[in-house]
């Protein structure tokens, strides 16, 4: 069905929240105007983080009849930069702004197979594809990855739902997941549907590229919120302006930038797009690309960055500072 | 809510397959054809498959149909060039090394059967071919026959109005098939959940022109009474094909046997448009003198200008029907082929979350 991709904002209020792991919490929430949710689709969601409204998107796990509910799911981590708690906060009766449910990662019914690879949290945004292609018989795999079992949002329900079509791969038990040996068994015609960390995406693309199978069946959702490296505090210059910023770990250097008044471009915030592209100058450490803009070719090159979720990493003993040209 | 709506302005139902087009219509050029209120953009692959994808394109929304063909199932935006394969999916983003992953148009399902291209703009995990509507009759070796397209400006609804109730062949094609004992005939009436049957036969009649002249390429010189039938059979939700014929009076018809006459379906299935336009795809079909091309396009031609004075009349009431907004329907007994389709349409809306709510009670 036709897709949407304009935000419209409401008010939803808090129904229900649960622990479903040590760092995840269920969140169900009633839209004062309920609409149907697709499989793929997600949320924005309004946060106030010291205070200062923010906006994260979070993917929809299931809805109730007519989208009169809609849950989503929100891992707190150290790497947080602050929206997370503010969900984990949250009580039933609270109410908070989000958008309708907007879909940029639609499933498409009719392929011959499917593999749908869920890293960790990523497993919410490929819950409601699997549920879809359960009811049209489609041939799927549903593949989760994830450090512990008990870190694993959803197990249980997921083993009844999907039974054989679900494959774990848990690396404290010793199964972790081949990227290699998974990609290398997909059967021509696949699509293969990726939300996870940044390295399973990069190392999924690659070993896909290798196989030359269609890049446009590899279909991925990204917000933006992995990268490399932990996040840290790092500086940029710019020296045109004659501007200096420290962005903190918990804050984008777009958000820096912005909170310094620096006037800049940008669209989609999570590394997308690459209208936030800012020049490297100079260098002192390296980049944490966190994009899916740029080529291996010009991420290496290390001449620019989408500052919307890309960030600078120190040296050894020191800390990092890169210095931009902005347009 | 209401038991059964008299719109005047009646929703279309989203989860059916709907005709975008002929399937000669769809080519290695691309078609623009809005069906639903959603403009798409038809083309065929390399292969010979029929795709539906969203006339917009993902970037700014440039109409995809004005941009080129390109390998063997791609599309290319005629504006900043992006190019996409027959699923939707970006391929090629000319001015950057990447592809943006969220570049996507839609990709709507699309079945070719009976001679016509069907879209489902609803939910495609519910778009199962065996429900296209039987139109077999369209590509059936034991029957011959062709069709047009009607761009009508109209509520499609207002056409299967007009197709349920026949009595107005009397007054609208006077000249053609109308006649008296069309709206002084019983007519019977059933309905199942996805169907619609209107029944009537007039017995022992003289027959109009138009059936006269079928009577004769069949049995030449043909003189004298004969019985008439109209069958209407509506599946749910916008296609009506009409059993009609005449035979010899008391040949046995009214029993089974039509030997003594001449038989024909007018096929006929409507999409939604807009609100107020509809696009209406016809063809007459008959099972005798199948080897006579003549015959073919006597009859298209004939049932063209008949369908032409409906085309008026239906243009005429939408434009009225807008003209007194605070005028309402009536209904009468000749309606009751029609206020079953909109019954059956209006549970259909009503399922799919999409009938519009009810005023609240004052």
């Amino acid at each position: 069905m036709a897709t949407s991709h304009a935000a419209v904002w409401q008010r939803a209020t808090v129904l229900d929240t649960t622990a479903l792991t040590d760092h995840i919490r269920r969140i169900v929430l009633a839209p004062d105007h309920p609409a149907t949710v697709d499989a793929g689709a997600h949320i924005d969601v309004r946060v106030p983080i010291g205070g200062v409204p923010d906006r994260r998107s979070y993917s929809v796990v299931d809805d109730g009849p007519d989208g009169r509910s809609l849950a989503i799911s929100v891992l707190d981590s150290p790497r947080s930069r602050g929206g997370a708690r503010a969900m984990h906060a949250l009580r039933p009766g609270d109410t908070i702004e989000i958008t309708q449910p907007i879909v940029d990662f639609p499933l498409r019914v009719g392929a011959a197979h499917y593999v749908l690879l869920a890293g960790g949290i990523g497993i919410t945004a490929v819950m409601g594809m699997a549920r879809v292609l359960r009811s049209v018989r489609a041939d799927y795999t549903l593949v989760y990855a994830g450090r512990s079992r008990p870190a694993l949002a959803y197990l249980e329900q997921l083993q009844s739902a999907h039974g054989d079509r679900l494959r774990l791969h848990i690396s404290d038990e010793g199964t972790p997941l081949d990227v290699t040996e998974l990609v290398g068994g997909v059967e021509p015609g696949t699509e293969l549907y990726l939300c996870g960390p940044i390295r399973l995406m990069d190392a999924v693309r690659r070993a896909w590229i290798e196989r030359e199978l269609p890049y446009p069946d590899l279909r991925f959702e990204t917000f933006g919120n992995s990268g490399w490296f932990a996040p840290e505090d790092f500086v940029v210059r710019i020296p045109r302006i004659g501007a200096e910023v420290t962005v903190r770990a918990t804050e984008t250097m777009l958000e820096a930038l912005e909170a310094a008044e620096v006037d800049l471009m940008f669209d989609c915030r999570k590394g997308e797009c690459g209208l936030c592209e800012v020049r490297v100058l100079d260098l002192d450490g390296d980049i944490d690309h966190r994009d899916v803009f740029y080529s291996e070719r010009q991420k290496d090159s290390r001449g620019a960055m989408c500052c919307c979720v890309s960030r600078a990493v120190a040296p050894p003993g020191g800390t990092a500072v890169v210095s931009i040209d902005i347009s | 809510m209401k038991e059964t709506t008299v719109d005047k302005i009646l929703g279309h139902p989203l989860n059916a397959w709907y005709v975008a087009a002929w399937d000669h219509e769809v080519n290695r050029k691309p078609l623009a054809r809005t069906v639903a209120k959603r403009p798409l953009a038809l083309y065929r692959t390399e292969d010979g498959d029929a795709v539906a994808l969203a006339d917009a394109c993902w970037h700014r929304l440039a109409p995809l149909s004005m941009g080129k063909l390109e390998g063997r199932d791609g599309i290319r935006c005629p504006y900043h060039g992006i190019l996409y394969n027959s699923a939707g999916r970006c391929v090629s983003m000319p001015a950057q090394e990447t592809i943006n992953p969220s570049a996507t148009v839609a990709s709507f399902p699309v079945v070719e059967r009976y001679r016509f291209v069907w879209v489902w703009l609803g939910d495609a995990a519910l778009a199962d071919p065996e429900l296209v509507p039987d139109m077999h009759q369209m590509d059936d070796p034991e029957w011959a026959g062709d069709g047009l397209t009607i761009s009508v400006q109209c509520n499609y609804q207002l056409v299967l109005d007009n197709l349920m109730d026949l009595t107005h062949e009397e007054f609208v094609h006077s000249s053609s098939i109308g006649q008296e004992a069309l709206s002084e005939s019983e007519f019977t009436v059933h309905h199942d959940e996805r169907t619609v049957t209107v029944e009537r036969w007039m017995l022992g009649i003289d027959a109009p022109p138009f059936w006269l002249k079928n009577m004769r390429d069949k049995f030449p010189g043909f003189e004298g009474k004969v019985d008439r039938w109209q069958i209407i059979h509506f599946e749910s939700p916008t296609t009506i094909n009409i059993d009609v014929g005449v035979a010899r009076a008391g040949t046995g018809a009214p029993q089974g046997d039509r030997s003594q006459g001449v038989n024909g379906y007018v096929m006929n299935t409507i999409s939604p448009v807009t609100d107020r336009s509809s696009l209406y795809f016809w063809a007459f079909m008959r099972n005798y003198r199948l080897e006579s091309q003549v015959i073919t396009t006597q009859l298209r031609d004939g049932v063209s200008g008949v369908f032409r004075e409906d085309e008026d009349m239906l243009v005429a009431q939408q434009a009225a029907i807008d003209a007194n907004p605070d005028y309402e329907f009536y209904s009468l007994n000749i309606d009751a082929g029609g206020m079953w389709v909109r019954r059956l349409i209006e549970r259909q809306l009503a399922a799919e979350g999409r009938l519009p709510a009810p005023l609240a009670a004052g």
